[in-house]
């Protein structure tokens, strides 16, 4: 359990001073090559130290684990408290693991400020591990924001024509909700007399109180993962931003929106979070419903991948937030935790499939500079390798059975039907529509004839990036044939956010 | 046993990854050695595991690893061993073999050789888990990963536009399909608490009268709910009416994996998990008569527009509708033995019918038409007396194995006292007429008459090599004896006994059975029946009409254009499908897009506010673009703090 090693602090600080060490380099004539090695050294190391995490990790218990605890700000009762549970862990294996991806999907490609894009990355990857893993509200705060500085910059200075919109769309969505969460976190100061979230989960508290909380939570956090509807930065941002950061927005980014659900909402205000499940529960399905059919006639791949994001998260919000219903009609939580496991694994199978879709758009927008679908066609022809991931990541993102993106939508539907028949069948729609804007997306890019003299120059995909999609495509399989391993990690600590979230705190 | 078990999906697997990763450096020859062989090494398996299960009488049902817990639901890969079983396993790799043998003469030529060895053996792979499954997600992982090999093969020559046109339809009709399919597996989880077969199969019968209410204040039985949910999953994957409108532009693909997919294993498998599911299906009469009669509408509908179809191969593919409907229908009339029964003698005899296609294909340099051909009979010996033992199962000629299948389940309609029986009894009566009419339409304008190909083709008419010619002989035996052998054990005897469960209430088979007295006697009491003076009937007109007086016809389509043109285009399923769902869902989607995203929550909501702070924000951008760095300055400035104020706060 509790290892030698300050393992966390590890994870957010090695990523951190790595990435100023880059910077460091970065500044002499010719570096590129010793950045990207160095880059790729930083998060290799960190992505090694997240396996020693998920290895010793004690799935027999919700407690929190690796915890460090040091006085930040004594005087406001401020703590460097850091821990992890079968809820933040996986996502704090998945960031490291996208780092490295992203490193590797920007090697030759980004070629203008190589060091600080690297830089930006690796701080942005302490920063978020540093949110997953933060048990004071504080810190977690300061995580939260501070990690948009990177992306912004990201966004801004490698992003496409419209990045300057993009970007302040995008900065400005996120901060309208991060003052409401300050504004919660600090009345629940007051309150708990500290900054502790476990000792927030563990407050009484009224129920008007926990409505306004709730709210400023909802909108904090819906803006993060993101929900309809407030989810138009989404697109814009990623269209803008430059692979990587659509990989990390995609991957991990609309995560700590969720994350956010499952470590203050629904334990913070229960009561209110069962008055309200039929809010986050109609807002769901609208995203799964509704954003998917804007999916479908996106005539831009990286919108058609945003959009099918948000309708994915949908899945997420939806499974969180069923235990109440269930837990009404029958007086026990049984089938509940399908409905959490599910979204758990629908947020890390997500973070898998997308942040890959968006490296196959990344592959062809690198060679063509083109993101818009009508430009492509036959792409197989020229490229058969880069289409067989393409065919392959746009079936997980349709949800075949065997790949990752199976596991958490059927979880879901299953404790969906439990709670209520309707749920079920209009989160099932997504099987059909699913499949209809991934696999139309396929028919028009990669099948058919080699449509124009740009698909018939194309270059099938070097070593790196078979490399890149391998990797990622290595463990869309494991997790689809084979997610018990992730599965197990969460029975602990699902459980027992169930039993908190079904006792009253009025 | 057990380590054979799992050899059997494993080996094709193996084939699979091999030809589809190592093909191309180890070469045609050697790719399909190893997807044959290892197709032939499930094959052998599954015979000694045959012999084992129906002879030795070894069940077998047991998990091969946890694929996850959930909410302490124990979800695993694992697999139930037992007559039906093993009999599908028996039929799946035998004519999966046959495929892939066949194969090597049909693809010859074909660049993606070795890509297609990949998918037939996955293929294979997908089906035998399927089969194989003691568990309903196990089941659920076989249904798509053969709806995903569909996918992959009827785009298999993905630079046509009709091929991945059809791919993609296919696959979103199937996943309508699975759509129910997955509400019902989640009823039955939400239910039973358990997707295991056994608990659940156990546990049926005390939720025979439990209740839910889907629209408030309404009670419906939760059996007859899952049964109709579970039903359209067989809807999309056995192809049946409304669902059925991928089957028939499957065709695109290429003829061996029409023959293997599409006609012999893959869209049975929705009657394959009906007859799997008799325990839940024969406690709700409502999802029986529901059963029975999408069954038989797709059974006489389906054969209708085999008439009036011109591609040797469309022409096939609607006789699969029709008889998947004749499956369908047996399985409404709990007669679950006999629609399995036939899909077994159908597995074989329209496999052989496809294949035998296929040949014709080759030897006609890829004309579909069978306007163009005619006469064949002299060029191509084998594939004539081929096709013609096909064609006579498929009729129901008397003796062969499709004889007595479909005379099974029509006398089993027959007794059947459902709701909807007589008007199904009555639409397979009618089909077995227009079965005999639209199978030797084809069989005379192929194979007799005037020889209308051009010169050229004529030419160069000829038996297609031994590889592919040898499969059409081994697979006309069982579909000439089959049936003949079979009938007696696996309908009136006890070899589903356990397996297939049948409420004395409705057990039209046993009814039968009280007059069976053996294979001849079937015969004999048969020939003198209405089923086989319709056929013969329907024989007779086929021949006036395409040999004797070929102006008929003409002169028929021209007086009848309504009806025809109602025929030609298929009832109007693909254009109502167009113009409603594909065109109303683009639509309804760029709706949601232009006026929800854009208009109101952008346009109204976001710039609005934005513009406000745009203005200010334009003033400060003439500062910005030079001094992005200082951002990322102030923010190293800023980490470095924290780092120190950590440092010395901590330690």
């Amino acid at each position: 359990m509790s290892s030698e090693l300050p393992l966390l602090s590890l994870l957010i600080w090695v990523p951190i001073v790595g990435g100023l060490a880059v910077l460091a380099v970065g500044t002499g004539n010719n570096s590129a090559p010793a950045v990207r090695w160095l880059s790729l050294i930083v998060a290799l190391v960190t992505f090694v130290l997240s396996l020693v995490l998920f290895f010793d990790f004690d799935r027999s218990t919700y407690l929190m684990q690796f915890v460090e605890k040091a006085p930040w700000v004594p005087v406001f009762d401020i703590y460097y408290h850091l821990g992890v549970d079968g809820i933040s862990m996986p996502l704090a294996v998945l960031t490291t693991f996208t780092s490295v991806i992203v490193v590797l999907a920007a090697w030759e490609v980004i070629r203008v400020r190589v060091a600080q894009y690297m830089a930006a990355f690796l701080i942005m990857e302490g920063m978020m591990i540093g949110v997953f893993c933060a048990l004071d509200a504080v810190l977690f705060y300061v995580f939260w924001e501070a990690m948009l500085i990177p992306m912004f910059l990201v966004i801004g200075i490698w992003g496409g024509p419209r990045r300057i919109y993009a970007a302040l769309k995008f900065f400005l969505y996120t901060f309208l909700g991060s003052v409401l969460l300050l504004v919660a976190l600090i009345y629940l100061y007051f309150q708990a007399g500290s900054f502790e979230i476990l000792d927030f989960h563990a407050l009484k508290i009224g129920l008007e109180a926990q409505i306004l909380i709730f709210l400023a939570f909802l909108v904090a956090f819906a803006v993060k993962v993101p929900m309809w509807p407030v989810h138009t930065w989404l697109p814009d941002a990623h269209v803008e931003a430059p692979t990587g950061g659509s990989v990390v927005l995609a991957a991990i980014m609309l995560k700590m929106g969720t994350y956010g659900f499952i470590r203050f909402m629904l334990p913070i205000t229960p009561d209110a979070s069962a008055e309200l499940d039929g809010l986050i529960i109609t807002l769901s399905l609208i995203a799964v419903i509704y954003i998917a059919l804007v999916a479908l006639v996106q005539e831009d791949m990286k919108k058609l991948i945003a959009y099918s994001s948000i309708s994915h998260m949908g899945f997420v919000t939806l499974g969180f937030f069923l235990v109440f219903t269930i837990f009404r009609d029958s007086g026990s939580v049984q089938g509940a935790a399908l409905g959490v496991e599910g979204a758990l694994v629908q947020m890390v199978s997500h973070g898998f499939v997308s942040g890959a879709m968006f490296l196959c758009v990344g592959v062809l927008y690198d060679r063509m500079h083109s993101r818009l679908i009508g430009d492509y066609g036959g792409v197989i022809n020229t490229m058969p390798h880069f289409g067989a991931f393409m065919v392959f990541f746009a079936l997980a993102n349709a949800g075949l059975p065997g790949t990752s993106g199976f596991v958490g939508e059927f979880l879901v539907i299953m404790g969906a039907f439990k709670a209520n028949f309707w749920y079920a069948l209009l989160a099932a729609t997504s099987l059909i529509l699913g499949a209809a804007y991934s696999l139309w997306m396929v028919k028009r890019v990669v099948f058919g004839k080699v449509a124009n003299d740009n698909v018939a120059a194309l270059k099938d995909i070097n070593p790196r990036e078979m490399l890149v999609l391998g990797s990622v495509a290595f463990f869309v399989l494991l997790l689809g044939v084979w997610p018990d391993p992730l599965l197990e990690v969460m029975h602990s600590s699902v459980a027992h956010l169930l039993a908190h979230v079904t006792v009253s705190k009025l | 046993m057990e380590s054979i078990y799992l050899a059997i999906p494993l080996a094709p697997l193996f084939g699979a990854i091999v030809a589809g990763f190592l093909g191309r450096r180890i070469g045609r020859t050697a790719t399909h050695w190893v997807a044959i062989l290892s197709t032939a090494t499930a094959f052998a398996l599954s015979v000694m595991v045959f012999i084992d299960t129906v002879y030795d009488g070894n069940t077998f049902n047991g998990g091969v690893y946890t694929w996850g817990i959930s909410d302490g639901i124990n979800l695993e890969i694992g697999f139930l061993i037992d007559n039906l079983t093993a009999m599908m396993m028996m039929v799946v790799t035998f004519v999966s073999l046959m495929v892939h043998i066949y194969t090597v003469g049909y693809m010859h030529d074909d660049p993606g050789y070795q890509r297609f060895f990949s998918y037939i053996a996955l293929f294979t792979f997908s089906m035998l888990m399927l089969v194989m499954a003691n568990n309903f997600m196990q089941l659920f992982f076989g249904w798509e990963a053969v709806g995903l090999v569909s996918y992959l093969l009827i785009g298999f020559w993905f630079q046509r536009e009709s091929a991945i046109y059809a791919n993609l339809k296919a696959f979103l009709v199937n996943r309508v399909g699975d759509f129910g399919f997955i509400l019902g597996i989640a009823g039955v989880l939400a239910y039973f608490n358990s997707l295991d077969y056994a608990d659940v199969f156990a546990a049926a019968p005390l939720l025979a009268d439990v209740t839910m209410q889907v629209i408030p204040g309404q009670d419906w039985s939760v059996m007859t709910v899952i049964c109709l949910l579970l039903f359209v999953g067989a809807m999309g994957k056995s192809a049946q009416v409304p669902l059925h409108v991928w089957l028939p532009d499957s065709m695109e693909g290429p003829t061996p994996i029409s023959a293997l997919i599409h006609a012999a294993t893959m869209v049975t498998a929705g009657i394959f998990m009906v007859a799997r599911m008799s325990p839940l299906y024969e406690l709700s009469e409502t999802a029986l008569s529901v059963v029975m009669i999408i069954g038989a509408i797709t059974a006489f509908f389906m054969g209708l527009l085999g008439i009036v179809q011109n591609d040797i191969k469309r022409v096939v593919a609607y006789s699969t509708l029709s008889q998947l409907g004749y499956m369908t229908v047996a399985l409404g009339a709990s007669a679950y033995a006999a629609g399995i029964f036939h899909l077994m003698t159908h597995a074989f005899f329209k496999a052989l019918l496809f294949l035998a296609a296929g040949s014709v294909i080759i030897a006609m340099h890829h004309v579909q038409d069978i306007r163009q051909m005619g006469g064949l009979k002299k060029y191509l010996p084998i594939t004539y007396w081929t096709s013609l033992i096909g064609s006579l199962a498929l009729i129901g000629f008397p003796g062969t194995s499709g004889f007595f299948s479909k005379d099974a389940i029509i006398e089993a309609v027959h007794a059947s006292t459902l709701p909807g029986a007589t008007f199904a009894w009555v639409m397979v009566m009618a089909g077995v007429f227009i079965t005999a009419f639209y199978s030797f339409r084809m069989f005379f304008l192929v194979f007799h008459g005037k020889e209308r190909m051009d010169e050229h083709t004529r030419e160069h008419l000829h038996e297609p090599p031994k590889v592919m010619t040898l499969p059409l002989i081994l697979l006309a035996i069982p579909s000439l004896a089959i049936g003949a052998f079979t009938i007696g054990k696996m309908l009136f005897a006890d070899f589903f006994d356990g397996v297939i469960f049948v409420d004395p209430a409705h057990d039209t088979l046993a009814h039968i059975g009280e007059h069976f007295t053996g294979a001849l006697g079937f015969v004999l009491h048969g020939v003198l029946g209405l089923p086989v003076l319709l056929s013969f009937a329907g024989v007779a007109l086929a021949w006036f009409f395409y040999l004797k007086r070929p102006d008929i016809p003409a002169a028929i389509k021209d007086r009848f254009t309504g009806v025809y043109n109602v025929l030609v285009n298929a009832y109007g399923f693909d254009a109502f499908n167009d113009k409603f769902f594909a065109a109303g869902g683009r639509r309804l989607g760029r709706l949601f897009w232009r006026a929800g995203d854009v208009a109101v929550i952008d346009g109204a909501l976001v710039n609005g506010t934005a513009f406000g702070i745009g203005r200010i924000a334009a003033r400060l951008r003439h500062v910005q673009t030079g001094y992005l760095f200082h951002y990322a300055f102030a923010m190293i400035i800023g980490l470095l703090v924290l780092l120190t104020v950590f440092v010395t706060f901590s330690f």
